[in-house]
């Protein structure tokens, strides 16, 4: 296996066993992330998420993160995504196509651009963190010393973190709750 | 190449176990509950009726399979091979018996000893949530959505508190490996009582009734209220599409059944002794005499205990056991705490 960038040529990269694994990944992955937006059936939108989360989380399983591969399994696809899908249900799931469901171009480009500059911007920085470094797949990094670097060094960033999701927590109560403020009672 | 070969080998056999097991495990849950309800039960096929779940399941293959006509079928025919899917990979990881040595190499009696065992069994049991909520959808039928709405809410209600009772657990032991923790309840206190995780008792509780809750087994089986919603998120299935979502329902219950006896009863734990095959095969039968202890306790909860009102069992899940749990990881942690850095003022 090379060990500087300059050195890979296109059989190199093919000759390379994990390569076809992160193909195998992430074709899926990206598939399902377009169909997520392009679906007609917002059923089907929400299933082809779960598709690219999937794809996501085998990602990350593939380079060894394997709690962050299943606690996203856990988190995004078993309670974050079924929310979405129970919430549709209730309100509203009809089986086949709905017309209305894309936005027209006004919404569609600000989207495709912003989309664009978060790709740039996710891509830039992992290109610059770890640019030439080579990653060994499917080595396992040890869940222990993952917490030692969440709760040690990262400690204020987790907290403040949480502290997001608290006042996230504490809007959806405010919104679920304003139909009382009005004196129904 | 031995890899695949030896991971084939283990998930061939996880699954002639499982099936083996599920085939006992509806036999003896219907003689069982016949026994608690002073009837026969089943009596016919073979002796004592064993085969019954076998002939069912014959009868099940040749049944016509009916696609209700404004179902989605994709996603009708796919939700019953998630539900077994899901239930069939949560037990890949469950350790049945001590590491067999062999040759001076030792081989782990799960399929598979993940180091996250403990959350890749979560994450399993949540996956398994799509299953009855996309069975529901996908039949396009006003009973099973409800139905599998319902069962929906209620899996992950409970699956939090399932969760927030496990954290002690994996403080306490201090791995989400199950062959870990087993390893981890070995020894005994004093010499007579065995040192396993049953002392955390509130977890063990709020894991148990949790574990009612995820499988939609009676006091919990609002999804498929009978008098409310006719047979909830499965009301459109026959034939062998309705048997994964029975055998699916099945296999779970004796994934909780043994994932409890791992976590807090000491898994394949007792006495062992005698010639070597013996120390090999005493501890499986450890495993499965616990495992099966807690799955007549599951019956006979079944056999004793009404159905639930819904908002209570919501406000059940949220308003007590989460709460509870939270209040016992704190004073879990606390006294770990005590236990690693001495008081603080000390």
């Amino acid at each position: 296996m090379p060990t500087l960038m300059e050195t890979v040529t296109m059989a190199d990269w093919f000759r390379e066993t994990a390569n076809w694994v992160f193909l195998l990944i992430a074709f899926p992955t990206v598939f399902g992330a377009w169909r997520t937006v392009s679906s007609d059936n917002i059923v089907r939108a929400v299933l082809y998420l779960v598709v690219a989360l999937g794809g996501t989380a085998a990602m990350f399983l593939m380079l060894g993160a394997a709690f962050i591969g299943w606690t996203v399994v856990l988190v995004y696809i078993g309670a974050v995504v079924i929310l979405f899908l129970m919430g549709i249900m209730i309100t509203r799931a009809p089986l086949g196509a709905e017309a209305k469901l894309s936005h027209g171009r006004e919404v569609k480009v600000p989207a495709a651009l912003l989309s664009g500059i978060l790709f740039a911007v996710i891509a830039g920085s992992v290109v610059d963190a770890f640019g030439a470094s080579i990653i060994r797949p499917f080595e396992p990094t040890l869940t222990t010393d993952l917490a030692n670097v969440l709760f040690g060094r990262f400690i204020i960033p987790f907290e403040v973190v949480s502290f997001v999701l608290l006042a996230a927590l504490i809007g959806g109560i405010v919104l679920a709750r304003q139909d009382d403020v009005g004196g129904l009672e | 190449m031995s890899f695949f070969i030896e991971a084939g080998i283990r998930v061939v056999f996880a699954f002639v176990f499982l099936m083996v097991t599920v085939l006992l495990l509806v036999w003896v849950e219907r003689k069982f509950i016949s026994d608690l309800q002073n009837r026969i039960g089943p009596d016919r096929a073979g002796p004592f009726g064993i085969l019954q779940t076998l002939a069912d399941g014959v009868k099940s293959f040749f049944k016509e399979g009916i696609i209700p006509a404004r179902a989605d079928v994709v996603l009708f025919i796919g939700a019953p091979v998630l539900a077994m899917l899901t239930a069939l990979l949560t037990f890949l990881v469950i350790p049945i018996g001590a590491p067999i040595e062999i040759n001076g190499v030792s081989y782990s009696l799960a399929a598979m000893d993940l180091n996250i065992g403990l959350l890749y069994v979560l994450a399993m049991s949540s996956i398994g949530v799509y299953a009855i909520t996309l069975a529901g959808w996908a039949s396009g039928s006003k009973y099973p959505l409800i139905g599998s709405v319902r069962a929906s809410a209620q899996m992950i209600s409970y699956e939090a508190a399932m969760g927030l009772a496990l954290i002690p657990v994996v403080m306490f032991t201090g791995s989400l490996s199950l062959v870990a923790i087993v390893e981890a309840q070995q020894g005994t206190f004093g010499g007579v009582i065995p040192a396993w995780n049953i002392v955390l008792l509130p977890s063990f509780v709020i894991f148990l009734i949790a574990g009612f809750a995820e499988t939609n087994r009676p006091p919990f089986d609002l999804a498929e209220a009978e008098q409310e919603i006719v047979g909830g998120y499965h009301t459109e299935y026959s034939g062998m599409k309705f048997a994964l979502f029975f055998l699916a329902e099945y296999i779970n219950v004796f994934n909780i059944a043994a994932i409890t006896t791992v976590l807090f009863l000491g898994g394949w734990s007792g006495p062992v002794f005698g010639p070597t095959v013996l120390q090999w095969f005493l501890p499986v039968f450890w495993f499965l005499a616990k495992t099966w202890l807690i799955i007549l306790f599951f019956v006979w909860v079944r056999a004793s205990l009404p159905r639930m009102r819904y908002d209570h069992l919501m406000a059940f899940g949220w308003k007590k056991l989460i709460p509870v749990s939270l209040v016992w990881i704190i004073l879990v942690a606390v006294a770990l705490g005590f236990r690693e850095f001495g008081a603080p003022w000390a």
